[in-house]
This record gives C-alpha cells, sequence and structure tokens, in this order.
C-alpha cells in the first residue's frame, strides 16, 4: 500500500494554463471567474472558444498560483453543473501559442529601412498598409511577441495588443 | 499533459448531448399557461407544500396557486427570509427538497442569506422568484433585480426562464440537481411574460444530466486498501458528518460501527445520525463539542472522516491537525478531498454504497484499551464541566439544565431546532436523539434568526413529531415577525427562549479575548408574554428551577404553539472550548 504521508504541496507560485470545458450557457463565465475572484486570484489571461464538438466550450486560462490553490480550484470549478471537465498543467507539459498585433505609423516604414529587416527577423506579417498606418502581426510565445515590441518601439507603436495563449496538451488525455 | 481526475474529455463531450429547449417532447402535451406548467410542474415533483410571499412579477404563478390550493399548500411567511428558512427546515427534517417562491426585487434578495446558508449546509431547495417581463430585463424597471447573478456563487444551479416552454424541462433539472449528489440550492427565476405565455405542457422527470455527475464511484483499489488500512489500525477514530444522513445511510454506518468496533465522533450537522446511546459514539467535534473525541484526533492513527468536509471549526488549526493520522475520507464531492486535510485514502461515492463495501471487508473489531481512553477524558470533562452544567450550584438556571429537562421529558424523541450561538452549543452538546433528522441548526453559515422560520419548515414537514425551537433573546428577534405564520398556519411548534439578555457567544468571546470590553452585547428584549398573546400564541416566563419541569411539561401538553421563556444566568459560558488557532488537543475544560 502506498500512502503519500504528510507530502506538503508545493507552495511556491507558478504559471498555469486550465483548460476548462462547458456547455454553452449565458453565465456560466461568470460562476467560473467566481471561484478566482472569491479568493481575490488574478486572471492573468482568458481566452474563449468553441471546440471540435459543437455546444462545447474550450476556457485557456492563465493563473499565477499555487500548486495548492490550482488543485482546489480545478475541482471547484469542475464542480459547477454546467462545467464537462476542467484540467489544468504547467508551461512545460503544453503547447502554446499567441497573437500579438502591432500598428505602426506607415512612415517609418518608409523611412527606416531597420524596420524591414526587424520584421523579416521576427518572422512578422504585415496585414494592412494604410497611408497613416501599418498594422504588423506576430504569433509566437509571450518572450517572442515581447522581443518584437521592445525592437518597433523606438520607432513608436500607435498601438499594440496580445492576445491570452491558447494552448494543446502534449500527450492524449 | 493536463491534470485530471477522471476520465476521458473526449468521452464526455462527444456524447450527443441536448440542449435545454431542445423541444423533444413524447407524452400528449397539453396547452395551458406558463404559470400553470410551473406549478404542475412542482406537482409532478411530489411537491406538497411552499413557503412564499407574492408580489408583482410572481403573481401570475400565485393566481394559479390560488386556484391549486386542494393540490400544493402555500404557507405565507411574513419576510421572505423566513421562507426559504422554512423550506430548509422542512428539506432538513423529511429529506424531500425544500420550496420557496417570491417575487423579483426584493422579494429576491431576502432569499439570499437563507441561500448561502442552505449552500454550505448542502441543503436540498429549489427557490422559485418572479422577474420583470424579459423585454425590460436590463432597463432598471421596477423591482427588477440580477438575481440570477447575485445568487450564482450560492447556488448549486441556478437559470433564468424567459419563455414558457422552457418551464417543464427546467424545473426537472433544477429538482434533479437539487437532490442529487450533495446537495444544494438552486434558484429559477421566471420572467413574467414567461409565466402568462402559453406552452403545450408535458413533464419528464430528469434523470441524468450530461455535464453533471452527482455520485462518482470510487476504485475498487480504494476501498481495498481502506480496509486494510482500517484492519491495521490499533486507534482508529471515526469522525462523521451529515453525508451520513443526507445519503440515508444511517444502518450502513450503524452497521461499519458495530463491525469494526471503532469509537465515532459526530460534527454538528451529523448529530442524530446515531443514537446518542450507541456504544461506539464518543460524543461531538469541534470548539465546543466534547473532550476525549477532540484530544484523541491528535492521538489517533487512522481517522475516518465520513461525509464531513474538515470545517476549521472541527479541525482547528490544521498545522497540527491528526498529525499521527493516515485518514481516510469517505466523500461525495470530489472538490472536498485534499481541500482542508491532506487526505491518504479518498473514497469518492455516497457513503450508503461505498461504507458497506468497506465493511464487507473488515475484520470484527474491538479496542477496549483504546475506548478506554475516551472514557477517562469524558470523566474528566464530566466532573470539570457537564456536573456542574447539568447541576448548576447558583441560583440562576443553566442552558444545559434546560435541554437535559427537555429529554427527560421528550424521552429523547423530539426534533431539535436551534438559532445560533451560546444556546446552539448547549442544544447539540446536551440533546439527545433516538432517531435521524433530529436536529436542525445552522451549522456552516451560522445564521441567527434560523430557529423559527426552520421549526416551522420542520413541524409542517413531520406534523407527527413533537418540534421544539431552542432560540437565545439574540436570535428570536431576528426573525420574530414569523410568529405570524405561526400564527395564520396554525403550526404547533414549541419554541424555548433562552434569556441571558446578552449575544452569549459574542458576549464570552469579548469576555475571554477582549478584556470584557462587552461592546454592543447587552441586548433588551420586549416582553415575549404580551408579543406571544398578540399573536395569539400561549407563552410562559420563568426564571426559577422549581417551575423548570412543570412549565416544560405545560409546552409539551399545550394543543398549539407555544412559547416559554427561561431566564438563564446572564453571563455562563460554553465549555470546553478550543479557542481560535488552538489545536483540538489543546481544547480547554474552563
Amino acid at each position: 500500500m502506498k500512502h503519500n504521508i504528510n507530502t506538503q504541496f508545493d507552495e511556491t507560485k507558478k504559471n498555469y494554463t486550465m483548460a476548462l470545458f462547458s456547455r454553452n450557457r449565458a453565465g456560466i463565465l461568470n460562476r467560473i471567474t467566481a471561484v478566482f475572484s472569491r479568493i481575490k486570484l488574478n486572471i492573468d489571461s482568458l481566452n474563449v472558444s468553441e471546440t471540435e464538438s459543437i455546444g462545447v466550450f474550450r476556457y485557456s486560462v492563465c493563473v499565477n498560483t499555487t500548486e495548492k490553490l490550482i488543485r482546489r480550484i480545478t475541482k471547484q470549478i469542475e464542480k459547477q453543473v454546467d462545467v464537462l471537465k476542467a484540467v489544468y498543467a504547467t508551461d512545460d507539459l503544453i503547447v502554446q501559442q499567441e497573437v500579438a498585433l502591432y500598428k505602426i505609423p506607415s512612415q517609418v516604414m518608409l523611412d527606416d529601412i531597420q524596420t524591414e529587416d526587424i520584421i523579416r527577423k521576427h518572422n512578422a506579417k504585415i496585414l494592412r498598409i494604410h497611408r497613416e498606418y501599418t498594422v504588423i502581426e506576430k504569433t509566437g510565445h509571450k518572450h517572442e511577441t515581447q522581443s518584437l515590441f521592445d525592437e518597433l518601439e523606438p520607432y513608436g507603436i500607435l498601438e499594440f495588443v496580445r492576445s491570452g495563449p491558447v494552448s494543446i496538451g502534449k500527450i492524449n488525455y | 499533459m493536463f491534470k485530471a481526475e477522471n476520465s476521458n474529455i473526449k468521452h464526455i463531450i462527444n456524447k450527443n448531448w441536448q440542449q435545454i429547449d431542445d423541444g423533444t417532447q413524447t407524452e400528449k402535451a397539453v396547452n395551458m399557461l406558463g404559470s400553470q406548467a410551473l406549478i404542475n410542474s412542482l406537482i409532478a415533483e411530489g411537491v406538497e407544500i411552499m413557503f412564499g410571499y407574492p408580489g408583482g412579477a410572481i403573481m401570475p404563478t400565485y393566481d394559479v396557486i390560488h386556484q391549486m390550493q386542494d393540490q400544493i399548500k402555500h404557507v405565507l411567511v411574513r419576510h421572505e427570509q423566513g421562507a426559504v428558512i422554512a423550506a430548509q427546515g422542512y428539506a432538513r427534517a423529511c429529506g424531500k427538497v425544500g420550496v420557496c417562491i417570491a417575487t423579483s426585487g426584493p422579494g429576491a434578495t431576502n432569499l439570499i442569506t437563507g441561500i448561502a446558508d442552505a449552500m454550505i449546509d448542502s441543503t436540498p431547495l429549489v427557490c422559485i422568484t418572479g422577474q420583470v417581463h424579459k423585454d425590460l430585463l436590463g432597463t432598471d424597471a421596477f423591482q427588477e433585480t440580477d438575481i440570477i447573478d447575485i445568487s450564482m456563487p450560492i447556488t448549486k444551479w441556478n437559470y433564468k426562464i424567459t419563455e414558457a416552454t422552457e418551464i417543464p424541462k427546467v424545473i426537472a433539472r433544477a429538482f434533479y440537481i437539487a437532490k442529487s449528489g450533495r446537495p444544494g440550492p438552486v434558484l429559477i427565476d421566471i420572467t413574467k411574460n414567461a409565466q402568462m405565455d402559453y406552452l403545450d405542457y408535458c413533464y419528464k422527470k430528469c434523470q441524468h444530466f450530461n455535464s453533471y455527475l452527482p455520485e462518482p464511484t470510487p476504485k475498487l483499489q480504494t476501498i481495498k486498501d481502506a480496509a486494510d488500512l482500517i484492519d491495521s489500525a490499533q486507534k482508529p477514530l471515526v469522525v462523521f458528518g451529515q453525508g451520513v444522513i443526507l445519503g440515508n445511510a444511517e444502518q450502513e454506518f450503524k452497521a461499519f460501527l458495530e463491525k469494526s468496533g471503532i469509537p465515532a465522533a459526530a460534527t454538528i450537522m451529523g448529530l442524530s445520525a446515531i443514537d446518542n446511546n450507541h456504544p461506539n459514539y464518543v460524543g461531538m467535534l469541534g470548539m465546543h463539542g466534547n473532550y476525549a473525541p477532540n484530544l484523541l484526533t491528535n492521538e489517533c492513527d487512522v481517522l475516518i472522516a465520513v461525509g464531513m468536509r474538515f470545517d476549521d471549526r472541527v479541525t482547528g488549526t490544521l498545522s497540527t491537525y491528526a498529525k499521527n493520522a493516515k485518514i481516510i475520507h469517505l466523500e461525495i464531492d470530489n472538490s472536498e478531498i485534499n481541500k482542508n486535510v491532506r487526505v491518504n485514502i479518498p473514497v469518492l461515492g455516497n457513503v450508503k454504497f461505498t461504507l458497506p463495501q468497506i465493511t464487507n471487508r473488515i475484520n470484527q473489531n474491538a479496542y477496549p484499551e483504546w475506548r478506554e481512553e475516551f472514557s477517562q477524558l469524558h470523566q474528566q470533562e464530566q466532573d470539570v464541566v457537564i456536573k456542574e452544567d447539568l447541576a448548576p450550584s447558583q441560583n440562576e438556571l443553566s442552558m444545559p439544565e434546560v435541554i437535559a429537562m427537555v429529554n427527560e421529558l421528550t424521552l429523547n424523541n423530539a426534533i431539535i431546532v436551534t438559532d445560533v450561538g451560546q444556546h446552539q452549543m448547549a442544544a447539540c452538546r446536551y440533546a439527545q436523539f433516538n432517531q435521524t433528522r433530529s436536529l436542525i441548526t445552522s451549522g456552516g453559515l451560522g445564521t441567527m434568526g434560523f430557529c423559527i422560520p426552520a421549526a416551522m419548515g420542520a413541524k409542517l414537514a413531520k406534523p407527527e413529531r413533537t418540534v421544539i425551537g431552542i432560540v437565545g433573546d439574540g436570535g428570536v428577534q431576528m426573525n420574530i415577525q414569523e410568529l405570524g405564520t405561526i400564527m395564520q398556519t396554525e403550526i404547533d411548534v414549541k419554541i424555548i427562549i433562552l434569556n441571558n439578555e446578552f449575544l452569549g457567544m459574542v458576549r464570552q468571546w469579548q469576555e475571554l479575548y477582549f478584556d470584557k470590553r462587552y461592546a454592543s452585547t447587552e441586548i433588551t428584549s420586549p416582553n415575549y408574554q404580551v408579543l406571544a398573546s398578540a399573536y395569539g400564541i400561549a407563552s410562559e416566563k420563568i426564571s426559577v428551577r422549581e417551575k423548570l419541569k412543570s412549565s416544560i411539561q405545560d409546552m409539551l401538553d399545550h394543543d398549539g404553539a407555544y412559547l416559554l421563556e427561561v431566564m438563564v444566568g446572564q453571563e455562563n459560558n460554553i465549555f470546553p472550548m478550543i479557542s481560535p488557532g488552538d489545536s483540538v488537543s489543546d481544547m480547554r475544560l474552563k
């Protein structure tokens, strides 16, 4: 018989990504977020989309917390009647991707050859060119989109937006 | 890899699960109003009685209640909080789903405290609230309040019905969710148009709900592990809660105790699940529980938790709780496993089904030496606390001696309903029960004002039993308006006010931890005899020991409601006690 006597949970904070599956019902997002707000835990990012099964929605939630809390929260969310499943993972166990959009003045693209190099180097895409501005897209991990941001910043970024990560487990579960 | 506690998500989400209003109806449908469909749905669920208060947005439904009063009884309360707590008292006494009904806005918000109470104490309720017309939603219409969002964290499930066609399916689902698995309150908000529109009604009870797994089944290995661990124990202790009562598992629990020979202690919510005089019963756990089971929690080598949730009032400080023990947790709600206490063997499922499997596998046993430790500690409690409690040296009456007299004169046969505070602890410590569902108290939330409405509900659920409300002079004034309901509905409840002219439990803490600064705890009372008489309720006030027996006997003999006010010692304390932040083994006797 194996008993994990007195093995304490790791109390250090880590980034966790949760995958929650629910029926499509008005108010279910409030039921989910209430589990976090109850203990004053910030949600770092949240993404909702329909899954491969019609009518089933998948929520990707990123939080920074302890193992003890993430376990408790996951079960408290899964307990909600309209939630089909709640699971969590640390970053090393999932494949993640996020997308960022950058709006920069078109004039700098014309004036400064450096910007072209930066966009090539980062494998970024140009989505729209307007007389006033250009919209660039970059997908990748946060540090990658951030690195492009840092390099473009000296040229003046008019607007910047980054999605939360969406993620898929590395092993079938 | 995502960590999951149970089965394959693909399996769940690929099932062809149905939407709420998919409209598949097989039986012959009858065209009727939404309000008629609502009441017919309640009748189809076996609802005989509901507690409520009418108002604008629920009037179409009340019109139908009036027309169908020969099939379903409605009790008019004096405040919606009275309705929801009465529904709790009803549900706790008989095990059926309690139903309350209120209008939108203030009617709905007045339910909130009772719903929160039912949530934390796992009481099956269906609360129905009226709502403004769907076209007025979000416009700050008269008596519009977003009760769905307000009640979200304190309901097991809730749903806003905006179309009449949704009514039968949603009501069926509401009852299924309220009573299955770990029970809880469900709130259904129904817009006025849904009550007034027509639909083709046919009712089918809900048996299954795709995203909801009410009763997990344990792995066979955990049952075997649990049985092996129990057999290997030298000093095992059972701690049990309301899960035994909610699972209707009293017989299975008794069989388990009698075969295993293990001493068993109750949480407040587990009281009355077994007879107080059962040889294995060693008393109540918790802050004001009994000395032996609290102290020996830290001595036991295997702790078997049955249908309880390790509330902080039971465990004291967690850092020293049961550290010598391996813990087996029999629990229906997976989110309770490892929530407060790390568990070695979780046994998921209804204890009605998991207990017999364990009982079958364990050896017949007895622990005479271990049981002797309980007896010795109990003797200490007897000498230092109980003796003085039951036969006080002071002239004033004590709360415990009143409870003991109730035991004597009711032959331990009454349903005891308490409020919250010192009298509650006295009642829980001293009341004796010889059948299950005999203690109705607000355990998790500690809702003052619980006693009178809950006693009404209990009496209406169990008219053949004596129902005695034990209430303090603080709590009685919190829902005292329900004396009007007792008058109008002629409910035969006996109410004993234990009056110490203080908010006693807070005063006790002020004495012990705030240097006797009695901030706002001295409370005056009205003349309860005049008040009772205004409501046409018989009453008596006593303050001497000589009158105690005859007065309680008079109360019990009286045909109809009765209010007995007993003046008790003003500054008596409830002991033993585990101070906040202390370990269960630091329990103090005085």
